[in-house]
């Protein structure tokens, strides 16, 4: 039983990194049209950057420990993701949207490319912040309190982005420009700068996923590379149409592959791809997809 | 699905310049062994311009990006190796027993991935691709991370000994045009029409009464067959099948072959795969950074030279290459 717990929990922490780094993708796809390659590489950008802050950005005698680097480094990774955004991506809106995949694809060698060499292939290891050590027997299982903190951190965070994108004004905008950015633009809402603002969110997005990542695996450049595509399965299954949606099949779809490890460990690896060959046999659209 | 247009104008439609240009690269590749270029070398560049050339008629004719094409090439290596050393098949019953492999991947994955159109079918492609990926990594008959080894080359047909280097060049040559004048021929007929049609314009294809789906379908079991065809005879020349092309930066390989050469022209692929090779194999030396390399060439691509080589020339002069 604590064997069947424990391999839940671990399928609930990956479900919060695939809800995190699908909605990103999601919300970039609604208004640019593109997925973004990169993603795993910036998920990646994200850990490095509070490997680094705890590292090698010493004042005194400690690094910037976990909780600043929450906030700076997915505005880091983001404003990268910006400067790509508006020096690379925005040449290619007028042409088919394969090519925006293609230069994100590149753009993922390089970057992880460069961060091979530099660090090599194995990992760094990144302490967890103090208050969050140890953990509590809950009866049934024992539950690292890092853990815990990933799941309800990642929650929140994916519910807030529920919240802004579909309860408030400025959520508002961002989908009647996903809908139709020639009227929004004419109504005077400066899309290309919205555009640019949203590729941020969603790249920050990444990051954030990246730091939160850092203490339970390894901090390494590869680490983003497989779970992209893994993130691309999760998206198919369950459709950008809908950012619950997004969040909903990144959880459970976590949740399966924990099961999955726990009942039949052989096909841990490959569960997602096979219930998303089952999905588009189905329901070719996705779960919470809409045909467009 | 929005069109697909960055295909190389194409003002005058002439034949004879793909012949001249068929007969100028025969003769190259004819003569490239004697004047000290490596036949290993060209060998293993042959299969990947046919496995270039395959990608494209699907990408540069028909539309459709696959971002997991290497399923279809490791597969058939694997099942190709495998005849040829443990059930003692000829070279030419391997070969057709891996091809043949592919050729019912590309039924299967082809017809879950038209369920979904453009960026969707590319993401499924890949997914697909690294389950295939996984299947290998796992599976006893691939020998894991060894991958399969020593592939014996045997005689074809019984008669012709491959352990001779200019018996197996000319075999590995001959596959690769019969594989480069097929796709011509599936790019110039009826068939070939049509999904250029559904290539610019899904919609009206359909308005015109074409089964899409069905045309896409068969344009994904070809280009997956020739793949396959790649994939096999790369594991007798070399007598090695492995992870390495199964996996996904394989997939993005070809994708960059393609697109260096020049998508959707007929000799593109054959220059990008012979482009990126020499410069893998110039570039060795300094190990990683390859990689990084290959990429930042993506990007250049992508965003300053989209037509590729073979797409600038015929551009220049107006013709069709």
């Amino acid at each position: 039983m604590q064997a069947l717990f424990g391999q839940l929990l671990i399928g609930l922490i990956n479900g919060a990194f695939y809800a995190m780094l699908s909605l990103g993708l999601a919300v970039i796809f609604g208004l640019l049209n593109i997925i973004n390659f990169t993603h795993g590489a910036q998920y990646m950008m994200g850990a490095f950057c509070a490997w680094f802050l705890l590292n090698k950005a010493v004042i005194g005698d400690t690094g910037i420990g976990y909780w600043p680097a929450l906030i700076i480094a997915p505005i880091a990774v983001g404003v990268f993701g910006m400067l790509i955004e508006r020096t690379m991506l925005a040449r290619l809106y007028k042409l088919d949207h394969l090519y925006g995949l293609l230069l994100t694809f590149g753009l993922a060698l390089v970057i992880q490319g460069v961060f091979r060499n530099e660090f090599g292939s194995s990992g760094l290891p990144y302490q967890i912040p103090a208050i969050l050590q140890g953990g509590v027997n809950l009866g049934f299982m024992f539950l690292p309190i890092y853990r815990g903190w990933v799941i309800v951190a990642s929650l929140i965070v994916c519910l807030a982005t529920w919240y802004v994108i579909e309860r408030t004004k400025l959520g508002s905008y961002l989908r009647a420009a996903t809908e139709n950015p020639a009227l929004v633009q004419a109504f005077g809402i400066n899309v290309p700068r919205m555009i640019t603002l949203t590729f941020g969110f969603g790249v920050g997005l990444a990051a954030l996923a990246g730091v939160m990542a850092a203490p339970i695996y390894q901090v390494s450049p590869l680490m983003g590379a497989d779970l992209i595509i893994v993130v691309f399965a999760v998206v198919v299954i369950g459709g950008m149409g809908s950012i619950l949606g997004a969040i909903l099949t990144g959880f459970g779809l976590g949740v399966v592959e924990g099961l999955t490890k726990y009942f039949y460990p052989e096909a841990s690896n490959t569960v997602i791809f096979v219930i998303m060959v089952i999905v588009l046999m189905i329901k070719p659209a996705g779960l919470f997809g809409r045909e467009r | 699905m929005a069109t697909t247009a960055p295909i190389a104008a194409a003002p005058r439609r002439s034949r004879s310049n793909v012949l001249a240009g068929t007969a100028v690269m025969t003769a190259l590749l004819a003569i490239a062994p004697f004047v000290g270029i490596y036949p290993v070398f060209t060998m293993k560049a042959l299969c990947f311009a046919l496995f270039a050339c395959a990608f494209n008629l699907l990408l540069g004719f028909g539309g459709l990006l696959s971002f997991g094409h290497a399923m279809f090439l490791g597969t058939a290596g694997y099942v190709c190796a495998h005849a040829a050393k443990v059930w003692g098949f000829p070279p030419e019953l391997a070969i057709l027993t891996g091809t043949a492999t592919a050729a019912i991947c590309g039924l299967v994955a082809g017809s879950l991935a038209i369920r979904r159109q453009g960026i969707y079918f590319a993401m499924i492609t890949l997914a697909l691709a690294q389950m295939m990926f996984f299947f290998a990594l796992q599976a006893k008959f691939t020998g894991g991370e060894d991958g399969i080894q020593a592939v014996p080359r045997g005689h074809l047909f019984g008669i012709f000994d491959l352990k001779n280097r200019t018996i197996m060049y000319t075999v590995v040559l001959v596959i690769f045009l019969s594989g480069f004048a097929f796709i011509y021929r599936i790019i110039h007929s009826p068939f070939g029409e049509v999904l250029k049609a559904i290539r610019e314009n899904e919609t009206r294809a359909i308005s015109l009464g074409y089964k899409t789906d069905r045309y896409k379908l068969v344009a994904f079991v070809l280009s997956a067959t020739l793949a396959g065809v790649a994939g096999a005879t790369k594991a007798i020349v070399l007598q090695l099948a492995s992870l390495t092309d199964v996996n996904w930066p394989m997939s993005g390989e070809v994708v960059l072959m393609t697109l260096v050469g020049g998508l959707g022209t007929i000799f593109g692929p054959v220059v990008g795969a012979f482009v990126i090779l020499v410069m893998q194999f110039k570039l060795a030396p300094i190990g990683e950074w390859v990689l990084v390399i290959q990429g930042a060439i993506f990007v250049a691509c992508v965003l300053l030279f989209r037509r590729g080589i073979i797409g600038e020339i015929a551009n220049k002069l107006r013709i069709r290459l």
